[in-house]
């Protein structure tokens, strides 16, 4: 077990009647990027709901570092420190300042000296060409700019694993590179990283590997390369094929 | 217009203004407490105080305070409860401004996104934390001009407290008439003591809007 970081087994996640997962297994190693691709409503965004906690599951265990999460309100808080979250809509607080929001947990969850973290949140800023917003309000800035923060948010924090909510869907074409820069700097320094995205060029060159989930299983599991290439199933072939405009 | 009857009766005036300034601004600050109460209770959806908090606003928004202030005037006494004019005002104008506030209070603080709790709670933040630097500070300043509302219109409820023979202005006011007839006189020096209570705190509402509203665009 040593080397995953996350380790998904079995899990079962249910709305009532609606059964999303039945039984999902999956894992990520260190230093890992694993894009998770897949049509509306296949539970991408479940899954990673579950990792953090904010979705109860039904049945299976989940490992973070090889210990089974345990879902209790004192234990929720210390997996949330390890697994970050990154949202599709940024949700910074709009009532605090950039460097506020970034303070927020490093100060008041993990009680972290302030000035200590404040002096990383500005080399994180700095990293991510934020550092002259630091003391602008969420609302004076653009939308890469707000989710370039929100990263940086969950930096802070030093967390095993980010997970990455469709980071990009939000914003305009031309502040997804931005964004996506960011990332695939944090995927060549080994950052381990859950992403769910429909970004396929994205996916393709950030992944180590791709799970292709559908119906609540992965249908398909590979190296980017294979997989967006010469995809296994109709399934996969069919959904990739979306991505390419051609009149029919 | 007889001014010299105007200024005879100045001083008259301002002491009821200042009785209406003291109960209902007791008044308005316990209906603020008790709204508050009852919107932490709506919010969290507390069993058995919730619905007790509902049967409470829809009694207090549905009957008027006249009929309120009669009730605990004339009502009480009959089973043996005697209250002061002064104290009916109080408890009167807390029974129905807390129905008031507890509701704007609890819109307040449903104008906070889910999305944004869950983003404070995947930061690790307690219940209690996120709250505290993050619904709170968001609901405040969605419930400044709701309050303001609020306020001016419980203090220009008291305006009925007369009924119940405390001597707030508009007391002052029909009695000078009945005694006078300078209708015309007594009239604009009603109006002109209620403005002068009341411009003041929309202009303070307004500044505290302002501020609230610093770095925000």
């Amino acid at each position: 077990m040593s080397g995953n970081i996350i380790e998904i087994r079995h899990l079962r996640k249910a709305f009532g009647d609606h059964v999303i997962f039945s039984d999902l297994s999956l894992t990520v190693k260190k230093g890992e990027t694993v894009v998770i691709i897949g049509p509306s409503g296949c539970g991408k965004s479940t899954l990673l709901r579950c990792l953090n906690g904010l979705e109860p599951i039904q049945g299976g265990t989940i490992y973070l570092n090889g210990k089974p999460l345990e879902y209790g309100r004192k234990s929720l808080v210390k997996i949330r420190q390890k697994i970050g979250m990154v949202f599709q809509n940024y949700d910074l607080f709009p009532n605090m300042t950039v460097l506020q929001n970034i303070l927020l947990s490093p100060v008041k969850v993990q009680k972290r000296n302030r000035r200590e973290a404040k002096e990383e949140a500005e080399q994180l800023l700095e990293k991510v060409g934020l550092r002259e917003k630091a003391d602008a309000y969420p609302d004076a800035l653009s939308g890469g700019q707000k989710q370039r923060t929100a990263i940086v948010r969950s930096l802070i924090m030093h967390p095993d694993i980010l997970l990455l909510d469709e980071i990009t869907a939000a914003l305009d074409p031309e502040m997804v590179h931005e964004v996506l820069d960011v990332v695939m700097e944090l995927s060549r320094n080994g950052t381990a990283m859950l992403i769910v995205t429909h970004e396929m060029a994205f996916a393709e060159a950030a992944a180590d590997r791709v799970i292709f989930l559908d119906g609540g299983r992965i249908l398909e599991e590979g190296e980017p390369q294979a997989f967006f290439h010469s995809p296994q199933t109709e399934r996969a072939r069919r959904f990739l094929s979306a991505f390419t405009y051609s009149e029919s | 217009m007889d001014w010299s009857f105007m200024t005879e009766y100045a001083p008259l005036f301002a002491e009821s203004a200042r009785i209406t300034v003291m109960i209902g601004g007791i008044g308005t600050l316990l209906a603020l407490v008790t709204g508050l109460i009852c919107a932490w209770i709506m919010y969290f959806r507390i069993p058995l105080l919730r619905q007790i908090a509902a049967v409470y606003t829809e009694l207090s928004r549905n009957t008027p305070l006249i009929v309120q202030l009669f009730f605990l005037y004339f009502g009480l006494p009959k089973a043996g409860v005697v209250l002061s004019s002064e104290l009916c005002g109080i408890i009167g104008l807390t029974f129905l401004g807390g129905s008031y506030m507890a509701e704007s209070f609890y819109a307040a603080l449903k104008t906070v996104s889910v999305s944004q709790i869950e983003s404070a709670e995947s930061l690790g933040l307690s219940r209690y934390q996120t709250m505290r630097y993050t619904v709170i500070p968001q609901a405040a300043r969605a419930a400044v001009p709701p309050l303001c509302a609020n306020v001016i219109f419980l203090l220009k409820e008291t305006s009925v407290f007369s009924a119940v023979s405390l001597a707030d202005l508009m007391f002052t006011a029909k009695d000078l008439i009945g005694m006078y007839y300078n209708t015309t006189e007594i009239l604009i020096m009603l109006a002109a003591f209620y403005l002068l209570i009341l411009l003041p705190v929309s202009v303070l509402f307004s500044l505290l809007e302002r501020r609230m509203n610093r770095g925000r665009i």
